[in-house]
């Protein structure tokens, strides 16, 4: 395939980054045409390369080929070892091309409107093309190495935008508290990658598969033979790599900072805490797949318990959460935790990958309908001014077309047919009832919880009854003509996508295979989600005592669930053991220990010199001078007493 | 090219600095001459290239061989490789900039650029030489004028400082003399010659012998634990463009001391000490980066972040792989820019607020945009931001360490894979108190917001030319690599014959 537009889609947004970073104050008024225009290029460039490679030359003789039309040595390290830039063309690298590109672009067009009077609106939008050039480079890697790099570029991103409105501390706070949660991850992550290349004596993504896979390989024999504390190198490094992966994706234990991240504007969180930075840790894993599943099925289990432990916890927090980006927060960890362990239940070979497709079509549709949430969110937050759900109510005569894109996110999130979420929901629950029935049992109940804290979202937001105090805070109505394009645009998406036949495009082994629907089974899932959605309409429909007696009657789970089940105090206390137990001792050692015998020396030199008095004249360069003369003579004796 | 010019070039502006008539002129003088040692390196960088690629394999180019003290050995040899290239451009990168941010120094103009130049002039001679005694007596014209700029222009506790700073390296240079004389006389050549020294194979005892006095006295230089405690005191006292050189280049004398002198003389020797080296350079690593978390002064913060980041040298060079060495190697270049830049940046932070305070700033980055910017360029190069110099140099030293099969090996690796965390953690706490949040009252005053302005043209130019010099390196590492990995391989070549 040709190179060049492969090239150009991460490279338009990184043009947008420097010419907004350099020029911003010169072109501050047209930063977010000029920004939304190259994203526009660029996508338009990656639906075209899409429909090439799905439909016209990326199958040869049924298989789905991975392609590296360019690679560029960039450091080498050793001949074997080096990190090459390059550009990996399989389906799953194509699909997130087509997700990156379009929630960016609308994300950029609905910032043009939303950011509007900002002091740093350039530079906002410069931001938002580094953060879209990293995530596009991520997904094109073709090297662990590469992804590596631009996985932390995305995390700087991530960093910058979450601390967007720098003069709020708590924007501070929860910017760093963000990329310090990744970075321990990433320690893993970096670690992983030095085991893996150490055993495969490669850093490229496709050798390293493939000498990572192969029954007869020597590296792999050499791998899985070589043990530390009871596992073998292999599952070690892939291990490690996939806490790279807890972290970015916002998994448990490392969730907490995915809250917090809410604090950037909200176009933000649409993009990169929703849509895409945050399915990096799933997408890493598709991308090693291979070696997981043929190689280390053990490793997959843990993807799956963690997967499923996030999702289940994520949805008990959503539903007694407040604060309307919260909740939309946890519900991304808890369907993030839905493809996790989709991949956790796939296997390799024709008949039990199911799961892996099933991810990623989860993957792809999620993106649709949980930017448009939070998208929509900004529209309403915008219009009472207030992240609480206690200042919304009755919203749905003022901001009709928001109400309507807002439902259909909710219905497809809740996996309510016939749109996105039910089908690919249905896929992870179908590959998941084959594989281990409790995790689907699991799976069944937190869909319900989806459901419920969805539309208890849905009905406090649009129903409810109106506050007086909004009432008289909303001074306009519906939101600018670009934000509800953008919004119209992503419902369209989360309507219909669901309707792709999935499995014939992406595959763990790149042969296309068919899937149909099983009414039957479908019967469960959906029973599920309405009868979530009836709970919530049943409490929140209008204003009633009903959801404040239950709370009563479940008090302790209540409580565990509002204060998200303490995982942040856990953490903060650790953090503070760690200052008491390392950092002052090391500050106490330098200052008493190390500084304290450097001058006790320079007392000790003194003391003495008061003994030889005439020797004494307070100069340092005396000192000095007796100081060498004294090496001298000890050189002197060393010397010719040994010699 | 001759080589001596980059010893003249410095004498020059030494001696017109002496015959001008004002302030004016020294520092036109001084900027003009520096800059014409950055014209220089860069066209030795091309000429070395050039020759290297029309085939010169020969280890050193561009030698020149004057008789000196004939009777004692003592040869005026001078000569470059890869890794000298990379540290003279370094050094003329960090002198002009520091002539640029000492603009407006204020008191006795003249010598204080005398004195720049006359540090320049030092480490230009320490990495041409070829002979053992010059490479002595540079470090010495590099470490002498540093007591005097810390003495009379410094901050703070400065008398302490500069005599703490000067008193330990004068120890460990003492130190490296010793292990110098022990190569004069055990290799039985009766020369300083570091060539002619490497060819013979000194007895194993020998090198048991010196090889502590060489390594240990030029790991003072690069703040090797528990010798670093002159680094703190030494550079927060000293001025702006004192730390610049201090931290930037200082430190580099010592590493490149330890790879050029006392690894390359001693290669059974350092394979011997080797798991000592690394077990120093950990400790300094995490020690190093601990420390750092608990310090609340801009200049302390970036002071023990260098102890940390110079244990990453130290550890290159004790893996001895090529790939570590070479690490060793880019992340001395990569520090020595960082640091400059920040020190560079806290300078005129603190010529603006009159406080390197952490806690007593805030907000700044709304009226000193630029600055803050490459407050942030500096801090993301420190905690290895891809892109930026400090994580290609971090990473060639991590993936030559985990070559080394061996769980001591092992650990020590991730323990400093593990200070990239802590790292992250002080420059995050610090740049985020000191350019986002609010502006606290004390500074929001009419009398302090009028001085609250963006960099002048001369820091401009300063700090654009160190940051140029990060991001080269960061996005283009095969350029570096290129001209480092072969000279590194000759090290580890000799390592490899040595054992």
């Amino acid at each position: 395939m040709n190179m060049n537009p492969f090239v150009c889609i991460p490279l338009l947004p990184f043009i947008s980054f420097l010419l907004l970073g350099l020029f911003g104050r010169q072109l501050k008024p047209l930063a977010g045409i000029i920004a939304t225009l190259l994203m526009a290029v660029s996508t338009a460039l990656s639906l075209s390369v899409a429909y090439t490679y799905f439909f016209v030359s990326g199958k040869v003789e049924g298989i789905y080929q991975t392609l590296v039309p360019l690679q560029y040595k960039w450091l080498e390290f050793s001949p074997s070892l080096s990190i090459d830039m390059g550009i990996l063309i399989d389906p799953i690298s194509v699909m997130m091309l087509i997700v990156v590109t379009v929630v960016s672009l609308m994300v950029h067009l609905y910032s043009i409107s939303y950011m509007k009077g900002e002091d740093r609106y350039a530079s906002f939008f410069s931001y938002l093309g580094l953060f879209t050039f990293s995530m596009l480079a991520l997904v094109l890697s073709s090297n662990i190495f590469q992804i590596y790099i631009f996985w932390e570029l995305v995390g700087i991103s991530s960093f910058l935008l979450i601390g967007f409105y720098y003069d709020r501390p708590s924007a501070v706070k929860a910017s760093r508290k963000a990329f310090l949660v990744t970075r321990f991850a990433d320690l893993g992550f970096l670690i992983g990658i030095l085991i893996l290349a150490f055993e495969a004596h490669t850093l490229d993504f496709r050798v390293l598969i493939e000498r990572l896979t192969h029954p007869e390989s020597e590296f792999l024999i050499h791998a899985s033979t070589t043990t530390f504390l009871g596992a073998s190198a292999l599952t070690w490094g892939l291990v490690l790599v996939f806490m790279g992966g807890v972290g970015k994706s916002a998994m448990f234990p490392m969730h907490i900072w995915l809250p917090d991240a809410m604090e950037g504007p909200t176009p933000v969180s649409a993009l990169i805490h929703a849509a895409t930075m945050v399915v990096a840790g799933v997408y890493l894993v598709a991308r090693l797949f291979p070696v997981f599943a043929i190689s280390c099925p053990a490793a997959l289990d843990l993807v799956m318990v963690i997967g499923v432990l996030s999702a289940i916890l994520a949805a008990l927090i959503a539903c007694t959460q407040t604060d309307i980006k919260r909740v939309l927060a946890y519900s991304t960890m808890s369907q993030i935790g839905y493809m996790m362990f989709s991949l956790g239940v796939a296997r390799w070979g024709m008949d039990s990958q199911n799961g892996f497709t099933a991810s990623m079509f989860h993957l792809f549709t999620h993106a649709f309908f949980k930017a448009l949430l939070f998208l929509a969110a900004g529209v309403i937050i915008h219009h009472v001014h207030s992240n609480e759900i206690k200042a919304m109510g009755g919203l749905r005569k003022l901001l009709p077309i928001t109400h309507i894109t807002f439902l259909v996110a909710c219905l497809a999130i809740a996996g309510i047919p016939p749109l996105s979420g039910f089908f690919s929901k249905e896929e992870i629950l179908l590959a998941t009832y084959h594989f281990n029935v409790s995790v689907f049992l699991l799976a069944l109940l937190t869909s319900g919880i989806t459901a419920f804290y969805m539309f208890r979202l849905y009905f406090h937001i649009f129903w409810y009854s109106p506050t007086q105090q909004v009432s008289s805070k909303a001074t306009h109505h519906e939101a600018e003509f670009v934000m509800l394009l953008a919004l119209i645009l992503l419902a369209g998406g989360a309507a219909l996508s669901g309707f792709i036949p999935f499995s014939r495009f992406v595959s763990a082994n790149g042969i296309p295979f068919n899937t149909s629907l099983h009414y039957d089974f479908s019967i469960l899932p959906v029973a599920s989600a309405l009868t979530g959605t009836g709970f919530a309409f049943y409490l929140y429909k209008a204003k009633n005592l009903r959801p404040d007696r239950i709370a009563e009657r479940i008090k302790h789970l209540y409580t565990l669930s509002y204060h998200k089940f303490y995982i942040d105090e856990f953490y903060t206390m650790v953090n503070h053991s760690i200052h008491r137990l390392i950092a002052y001792p090391s500050a106490w050692i330098d200052r008493q220990v190390v500084d304290g015998s450097v001058n006790m020396s320079g007392k000790a030199a003194k003391t003495a010199s008061e003994g030889i008095r005439e020797m004494q004249s307070g100069q340092v360069h005396q000192y000095v001078f007796w100081f060498i003369a004294g090496i001298l003579i000890l050189a002197v004796v060393v010397m010719y007493g040994m010699g | 090219m001759n080589l001596l010019l980059l010893l003249l070039l410095p004498s020059v502006a030494i001696l017109l600095t002496l015959f001008v008539k004002n302030n004016t002129q020294a520092k036109w003088v001084s900027l003009l001459f520096s800059a014409a040692q950055l014209v220089f390196s860069l066209m030795l960088l091309f000429a070395f290239q050039t020759e290297r690629a029309s085939g010169n394999i020969s280890m050193m180019l561009f030698e020149q061989q004057l008789n000196w003290f004939q009777s004692a050995g003592i040869t005026f040899h001078i000569g470059i490789d890869g890794i000298s290239v990379a540290m003279i451009i370094l050094t003329a990168l960090v002198v002009t900039a520091g002539v640029l941010v000492s603009w407006n120094i204020g008191y006795m103009t003249q010598e204080f650029l005398i004195l720049l130049q006359l540090l320049g002039a030092g480490a230009y001679g320490f990495f041409i030489s070829v002979d053992l005694f010059l490479i002595f007596f540079f470090l010495e014209v590099a470490v002498i004028p540093k007591y005097l700029l810390i003495g009379i222009w410094g901050s703070g506790k400065k008398e302490y400082s500069a005599n703490k700073l000067a008193i330990m390296l004068m120890g460990a240079s003492a130190l490296i003399l010793v292990g110098i004389l022990g190569m004069y006389f055990h290799s039985g050549l009766k020369a300083f010659d570091l060539i002619r020294i490497s060819q013979i194979k000194l007895p194993v005892e020998t090198q048991i012998m010196f090889f502590p006095f060489l390594f240990i006295g030029f790991g003072v230089f690069t703040a090797i634990f528990p010798f670093y405690s002159w680094v703190p005191d030494g550079h927060s006292s000293a001025p702006t463009a004192g730390s610049m050189f201090l931290a930037g280049i200082s430190m580099k004398l010592g590493g490149y001391g330890c790879l050029r002198v006392a690894t390359y003389l001693m290669p059974e020797a350092a394979s011997v000490y080797a798991p000592y080296i690394i077990a120093l350079a950990t400790i300094g690593i995490i020690y190093g980066a601990f420390a750092t978390v608990m310090q609340t002064d801009l200049k302390y913060i970036n002071a023990y972040s260098s102890v940390s980041h110079c244990g990453f040298v130290l550890l290159g060079i004790g893996m001895l792989t090529k790939t570590a060495i070479t690490g060793a190697v880019m992340q001395m270049v990569s520090h020595g820019l960082m640091t400059a830049l920040f020190f560079a940046v806290i300078g005129m932070i603190y010529e603006r607020t009159h406080t390197r305070v952490v806690r007593q700033m805030g907000g700044l980055i709304k009226s000193m945009p630029f600055i803050c910017t490459m407050l942030f360029l500096a801090g993301f190069t420190s905690l290895g931001l891809p892109g930026l110099s400090g994580f290609v140099a971090e990473m060639t030293i991590f993936m030559g360490s985990w070559q080394n099969p061996g769980a001591f090996y092992r650990i020590s690796t991730i323990v400093a894979c593990a200070s990239i965390v802590v790292t992250a953690v002080y420059i995050l706490r610090a740049m985020g108190r000191v350019a986002m949040g609010p502006l606290p009252a004390a500074l929001s005053d009419e009398k302090h917001k009028s001085s609250l302005k963006d960099a002048t043209w001369n820091e401009r130019i300063a700090a654009i030319m160190l940051a140029a010099g990060i991001i080269v390196v960061g996005t283009a590492p095969f350029w570096l690599n290129n001209l480092v990995s072969p000279d590194a391989a000759i090290i580890f070549e000799q390592l490899i014959s040595g054992n």
